[in-house]
């Protein structure tokens, strides 16, 4: 279905999309070309709307969790951690700082693995097919990281409300130290090809120029707003979690145009990288040590039958690090808020009924009745959520505010007189994710 | 005698055609969610879809035998898939790639398609949110079993519709 | 405190035209006259306030009130680092509303969403059409009586 009616007959129509080789999203823009300049463009989203808003209203809080997962499906964790946030907010929940430090840590890691997405795919579109191996590979390592501690490479629903779901894994420092020197060496190596790259900054260099003051009227934010010059980052303006503590530089750009957004978001990479390690260095030790003579499951339900057991329980390797022990570093004590340890689950009534009140219909995470926005710094800008809650186990309203509805909102105008090979880095700067453009 | 079905010459015939195109698929990545990342995954040098012969990439239906359908297809994707796949040419399989595409994945509401198989045939599901990239080969695997299993029509008569 | 000034020159000015002004837990937030938002977003949106971005503008749906739709819109202020709400009713017979693409260019788009998902008009939006749905989708998805699982396939189904 053509939109656009042609405004001169001697113009062409062009649809590019919503099955194109672009990796970013479905997206349809047709295009009135005059030769190959374009004269006018819509750009029609929602292939991927998956009715997330209205899901929101239809399913408890908990398990709305993993929705969040796959709407910036390549940061999922940041998405993660702005529902659980918001819903911190509304709950007045305090989250232990061994946990703060860990969201950060993973926060960061979704973020470097973003960036690298985005600009994999953008230098793929413009040809450079070995700057997309290689940000894969980097890609790789971090996901081992994530893997390891939470289970699954990318869709993790890790971030739990009161805290995450489980302590780092105990070799989480080498790997951790081995993804950030692997992502080192491929950031030196995809500087050294396309920095300088005659037919790269042929590409992008002065093409699709936006102005500082039209980013803002457009609600840009994030990589994009930065590249234009204004320095607005929200782990800095409205810090939260422990950003205020760790040192990192916003960096800006100067002209607004495509190889500033790949220039921006590759320093900001190497920011990401600087706090990742400031986390490792600083985070709070683990509160626990783990005993040798930790009981198995089966006999610990058995001798509960008699009396509580005494010696620790030696969960199964898929509960790693979400033994009881371990939930005072991990979770807030809010007991209404998490899911009880599995230790009091199956060895008391009182583990056992909390546990099932956390599920049953109508019982479990309920915040009281009011409203909230809170938002984080996603890989592409401000991520928002604006909460309603009637005080019910599900949200009356979620909105989320998605960072690259507005950036997408101005490629219309950014595309405007241009060619239509300047559409396809334009359109990969932007990092457009259809998951959290059409929710 | 030798278009007898059965035939010792037709068969081998047959199972050459089969180990042919099994191990020279062109893929049209139809990516549309999360599971694109670990399409992308997949292709890349860590797990190398490459291997087994399936690294061509086509982005034009035309020119490619395999539909990959990764993601969710929403209602509004559903004539766009349709046309895609009707503008293939024969021999043409098509897998589907993730919970969405099998069967609507964690979204039962007004805007998902239940499943692909709704609007086209189907050769392989597979499950996963994401799918990990190993069981993303695994399937594949199981299409090229498919593949050199499967009656190849090579005659030159026209095949009924 | 900057934004307490800008709530209380809100009030100051434009008295009879805000319902409510508060703060639950931290956001500022006003609730005005359906009416007067030209204006309110405009005088905000000038020095010295210059609630330059418009973060999001989005619809409640509460069918049991007598204004059924709640529309918010919440405004960022660069200079000052601060946010603001604002909260207006609209009856369901005349759920139409300013159109703030005047002010702010991203407002295209979101009336766009916010008439596609619940069916208010925005008066002065220069092209107002449905953004998520496909042109012939019947109805506004996000509206409470509107059923979850409610398809209206793109495709018959294959038998």
């Amino acid at each position: 279905m053509a939109r656009l009616d042609k405004e001169s007959p001697d113009s062409l129509l062009l649809q590019m999309g919503p099955s194109h080789p672009a990796m970013h999203g479905t997206i349809r823009i047709s295009l009135e070309l005059d030769g190959e300049r374009i004269l006018r463009s819509d750009v029609e989203v929602g292939y991927l709307h998956r009715g997330f808003e209205k899901t929101c209203e239809n399913r408890t809080y908990f398990n709305l969790l993993i929705y969040t997962d796959r709407l910036n499906y390549v940061s999922p964790l940041i998405n993660n951690v702005g529902y659980a946030m918001t819903i911190e907010k509304l709950m007045g929940l305090q989250v232990p700082e061994r946990a703060q430090f860990i969201r950060v840590l993973m926060s960061e890691l979704s973020r470097i693995s973003d960036h690298l997405t985005c600009l994999a795919a953008m230098a793929m579109e413009c040809g450079a097919f070995t700057v997309f191996l290689y940000n894969m590979k980097a890609r790789e390592f971090i996901w081992d990281v994530i893997e390891a501690t939470t289970g699954a490479r990318m869709t993790t629903s890790y971030i739990r409300v009161g805290g995450v779901r489980a302590d780092l894994h105990p070799d989480y420092r080498v790997a951790v130290r081995k993804a950030v020197a692997e992502t080192r060496k491929v950031l030196k190596d995809v500087h050294g090809l396309l920095d300088k790259n005659k037919i790269f900054l042929d590409r992008t260099r002065d093409i699709a120029v936006m102005t500082p003051e039209n980013a803002i009227a457009y609600g840009w934010t994030g990589p994009c707003l930065r590249s234009t010059g204004v320095a607005y980052d929200v782990r800095k303006a409205l810090p939260y979690l422990v950003y205020d503590r760790l040192r990192f530089d916003i960096p800006v750009g100067d002209r607004g145009d495509n190889f500033d957004r790949y220039m921006v978001r590759m320093r900001e990479m190497e920011q990401s990288l600087r706090i990742v390690e400031q986390c490792l260095d600083s985070l709070p030790p683990s509160s626990v040590t783990r005993a040798a003579d930790d009981l198995e499951p089966a006999e610990a339900i058995l001798a509960a039958r008699t009396k509580k057991p005494r010696r620790g329980i030696r969960l199964s390797p898929n509960l790693e690090g979400s033994e009881k022990a371990v939930y005072g570093d991990i979770l807030a004590g809010d007991n209404r808020s998490i899911v009880p340890p599995k230790e009091e689950t199956y060895t008391s009534i009182e583990g056992l009924i909390s546990h099932f009140q956390f599920f049953m219909k109508g019982h479990g995470l309920r915040p009281p009745k009011g409203e909230v926005y809170f938002s984080v710094e996603g890989g592409n800008g401000e991520l928002g959520i604006y909460l309603v809650s009637d005080g019910s186990d599900r949200p009356y309203r979620l909105h989320l505010r998605a960072p690259c509805f507005h950036v997408v909102a101005a490629l219309e105008e950014l595309i405007r007189g241009r060619m239509i090979a300047d559409v396809i880095p334009t359109f990969g700067s932007m990092n457009m994710i259809g998951g959290e453009l059409d929710r | 005698m030798i278009s007898m079905p059965g035939h010792f010459v037709t068969t081998r015939f047959n199972h050459v055609l089969g180990w042919a195109r099994k191990f020279s698929l062109f893929h049209y990545p139809y990516v549309t969610a999360c599971c694109g990342m670990e399409y992308m995954s997949t292709a890349c040098a860590h797990f190398d879809i490459d291997r087994f012969g399936a690294g061509m990439t086509r982005f034009s239906p035309r020119q490619s035998d395999l539909l990959l359908v990764v993601g969710t297809v929403t209602q509004k994707l559903a004539p766009v898939l349709k046309t895609v796949y009707d503008q293939m040419t024969e021999p043409k399989w098509v897998i589907a790639f993730g919970a969405c595409a099998v069967s609507g994945g964690i979204y039962d509401n007004y805007a998902v398609v239940q499943g692909i198989d709704q609007i086209i045939p189907v050769d392989v599901f597979i499950p996963g949110c994401p799918p990990r990239p190993e069981m993303v080969l695994d399937g594949l695997l199981k299409l090229q079993d498919k593949i050199q299993k499967q009656e190849h029509d090579w005659r030159w008569k026209r095949r009924k519709p | 405190m900057e934004e307490k000034k800008a709530l209380s020159e809100l009030q100051k000015r434009f008295s009879g035209n805000i319902l409510d002004a508060s703060a639950p837990l931290g956001d500022e937030t006003v609730v005005i006259r359906k009416d007067a938002l030209l204006e309110i977003a405009e005088f905000l949106r000038n020095p010295p306030f210059a609630f330059t971005m418009l973060l999001d503008l989005t619809c409640v749906d509460y069918p049991d009130r007598r204004d059924r739709f709640e529309m918010v819109y919440h405004l960022f202020s660069l200079t000052l680092n601060e946010r603001i709400r604002i909260k207006l009713a609209l009856p369901e017979s005349a759920a139409s509303v300013a159109s703030l693409t005047g002010l702010w260019k991203n407002a295209d788009w979101l009336e766009r969403e916010a008439f596609d998902m619940f069916g208010v008009r925005f008066d002065g939006h220069p092209d107002l059409r449905r953004l998520f749905m496909d042109e012939g989708f019947a109805g506004h998805p996000l509206r409470k009586d509107y059923p979850l699982r409610k398809r209206q396939p793109g495709i018959a189904p294959r038998t």
